[in-house]
């Protein structure tokens, strides 16, 4: 298929054609990256900036990994706390993007809906690192490309995504991703952390909410748990961590509750001990390093097709 | 030059009183950039309102009677709508210590109203409920549980959680309806409780009325026409089938407004509320912001939408598909808002409609100095062509060549 949109915003949209155009660049990428040289020109003569507003090492280093391994020339801008507290705004920010020019901006932002704000005023392809509680497209991605290595075509198979549902951009960009590739998706976690309105039967297609962990992972083809913030508790919104882990916890004797072999996955940073015991975070079913390294691989298959000057097929 | 209604009835314009707004921000003083009470003045007229009643939510707010009295003589010479002013209940609305309610009602305030920042401590609203009753005013509550909606910025329900956005959920309206019903209950106080948005609030409102209550309601624009869906980029009104209406840009910060956007069956609660005449009054809650407070990150914008001018065209909207009568509407703009503030409605108030008219609010040429509308570049149907303030005629435009009055 040809390859027709300019941003990467949200995958809530995309056809199914379209996540597996990607997954399939994603394993060339792949490819690219066993080779002893780990660089191909296609980016050649291309700036990629990087605009993290939030703090964030492991996304913004696979990015620029990413861009480096493509060719492209990487500048970073780090703005740390909000935007009003620092005096300049998002719009100043913008502008400045703007002048310097980049092909593409890859930004992570506090602000659910940020990416879309900058990407209806700047020329550059805009590619969401993460927004808020809303998306980050190139984490549901790389889960799909996971789980179809581990699992083969996913139609019909059943993941379960257990923790914070409500404030997870992981866990919506998990559903839009992995639901039009015929996956079935069970929701489960406190009812305190997943919306009122799925809780209530408004789910996406393709959706199901099942609160009691053991239930949900009977029978599952794999299982994504979620980073739990600390300060849950402290707002109201949790008894307990201790609580939580005994309830919602990833332990082994739980997992084993699924398909002989269904994987483990997190997006990282873990909590061990919280929403994943160690012995399952490092165990024989864990796939949490080869997301790590399957998200340099989706997110050079996305700046790729955004902003390739040359084709992948050239040697360097 | 006097104003012939027949001439204009007879050339096919519909000639209805002018319209009363209870629910105005005029920025005035404090924030002129984001509208003054004579750019606000001027767009009551181009939507055909007569009579504003401006909210205190100012910089000072209007919580002295030495400001109420200033403000009332900068008016003087203006050729807009008259402008009519809500005090604040408490001082500096900040819900601590009453205003000197008695004094601000002697000085000319209509009605007492901490709007956007409800009073939480429910003993000190039954004291204002029992001020407003002896100063023979009414309070007009901006009904909201500040800890139940909390930060959210949109309705909470589908929407919110595919977008990722905070939510302020139905009953975070409903409870503080509730509450303020039962003070004004037990002070016997007349209470009007504005923007109403819930199908819940309606039903309240309509419960206490039967039973007596002295309470009066109101609904704005905005919420009889969009949903929380606008917030996702549809900006297909209400009464249309999805599939005609274009789309524009998710989390545009036009559509986050205080009470927010809600759902399709809220909306339709709303219109029945105004056919049973539950409702009584259709009010714009008029929110004009300078730029600055709406170019950026949905959750950081400021709420509000700019709202006078395209207020007749949105509720028409709802009449072409028999949501309610156009009889209906004229009451809930002109006698219903007059009742709630226990006012005689003006004499010689005008307004010229053409109802087949469509347009396109451009930023440009909006009077108000707030652009911040979801509308900017709709197409929508019904307009205001001229509007006759004590006889005059003081705004005309739109009109179809050849008809336009002289001004001689």
């Amino acid at each position: 298929m040809k390859w027709t949109r300019r941003h990467v915003l949200d995958t809530d949209d995309w056809s199914r054609e379209e996540i597996e155009a990607v997954l399939d660049q994603t394993r060339a990428m792949v490819e690219i990256l066993s080779r002893p040289i780990r660089r191909a020109p296609p980016l050649r003569g291309r700036t990629v900036i990087l605009f993290f507003a939030e703090a964030s090492t492991r996304t913004r280093v696979s990015f620029e990994l990413a861009a480096k391994a493509l060719s492209a020339d990487v500048v970073n801008i780090t703005v740390t706390g909000s935007s009003l507290e620092k005096g300049e705004s998002l719009l100043d920010t913008v502008r400045t993007l703007q002048a310097l020019g980049g092909d593409v901006v890859v930004m992570r932002h506090s602000s659910s809906g940020a990416p879309y704000f900058v990407a209806q005023r700047t020329e550059s392809a805009v590619i969401n690192a993460g927004d808020g509680w809303h998306a980050h497209p190139t984490q549901g991605l790389l889960d799909a490309y996971t789980l179809r290595d581990a699992l083969g075509e996913l139609g019909g198979k059943r993941v379960v995504i257990v923790g914070d549902i409500l404030h997870s951009r992981v866990a919506r960009s998990d559903i839009n991703t992995l639901v039009p590739l015929g996956a079935r998706v069970t929701l489960s976690g406190p009812p305190t952390l997943v919306p009122a309105a799925w809780r209530c039967g408004q789910l996406p297609s393709g959706v199901t909410y099942e609160p009691e962990l053991d239930r949900a992972l009977d029978g599952a083809d794999a299982v994504i748990a979620l980073r739990l913030q600390r300060e849950r508790q402290e707002s109201g919104l949790l008894p307990s961590l201790r609580e939580y882990s005994r309830v919602w916890g990833l332990s082994l004797e739980r997992v084993g509750r699924m398909r002989p072999g269904a994987p483990v996955m997190h997006p990282g940073p873990m909590n061990e001990g919280i929403e994943i015991d160690a012995a399952v975070a490092h165990g024989s079913r864990s796939l949490i390093e080869t997301q790590v390294t399957n998200g340099v691989a989706v997110r050079m298959a996305l700046l790729y097709l955004l902003a390739a000057s040359v084709p992948l097929e050239e040697r360097a | 030059m006097s104003f012939d209604r027949r001439a204009f009835e007879a050339k096919g314009y519909l000639v209805v009183p002018g319209f009363v707004d209870l629910h105005t921000h005029l920025r005035e003083p404090g924030f002129e950039d984001s509208e003054t009470i004579e750019t606000g003045r001027m767009a009551a007229l181009r939507g055909g309102f007569t009579t504003i009643c401006a909210m205190p939510n100012t910089e000072p707010a209007i919580d002295s009677p030495g400001l109420l009295k200033e403000l009332i003589s900068r008016g003087h010479g203006v050729k807009g709508a008259r402008v009519l002013f809500v005090a604040a209940i408490t001082r500096g609305r900040k819900g601590r210590e009453l205003a000197d309610m008695v004094e601000l009602a002697d000085a000319g305030a209509v009605a007492f109203s901490d709007d956007g920042s409800p009073v939480e401590d429910a003993r000190l609203f039954r004291s204002a409920l029992e001020y407003a009753r002896a100063s023979g005013r009414p309070i007009i509550e901006h009904a909201q549980d500040l800890a139940l909606s909390a930060k959210g910025v949109m309705h909470e329900g589908s929407v919110s959680a595919r977008l990722g956005l905070p939510g302020m959920p139905a009953a975070a309206e409903e409870a503080a309806v509730a509450r303020d019903l039962a003070l004004a209950k037990l002070a016997g106080a007349r209470l009007h409780v504005t923007h109403l948005s819930t199908a819940g609030s309606v039903e309240l409102v309509r419960r206490a009325k039967a039973d007596g209550a002295s309470v009066t309601c109101d609904v704005t624009p905005h919420h009889l026409a969009m949903t929380d869906e606008w917030v996702a980029g549809s900006r297909t009104f209400a009464w249309e089938t999805e599939d005609r209406a274009p789309h524009g840009v998710p989390y545009d910060s036009s559509t986050k407004v205080n009470p927010p956007l809600r759902t399709r069956a809220d909306v339709r609660a709303l219109w029945a509320g105004l056919e049973d005449r539950t409702v009584d009054a259709i009010a714009t809650d008029h929110a004009p912001h300078a730029s600055v407070k709406k170019d950026v990150e949905f959750d950081q914008a400021a709420f509000g939408i700019s709202g006078l001018e395209t207020a007749l065209a949105l509720v028409l909207g709802g009449v072409r598909v028999g949501w309610a009568s156009l009889e209906t509407v004229v009451d809930a703009f002109t006698t219903g808002p007059a009742r709630a503030l226990g006012i005689d409605r003006p004499n010689g108030d005008w307004v010229v409609i053409d109802r087949d008219a469509e347009w396109m609010p451009r930023a440009d040429e909006l009077a108000s100095k707030g652009k911040n509308t979801p509308l900017i570049g709709r197409m929508v149907i019904g307009r205001v062509v001229a509007t006759v303030v004590a006889g005059e005629v003081r705004y005309q435009g739109g009109m179809r060549a050849a008809e336009a009055i002289s001004r001689s």
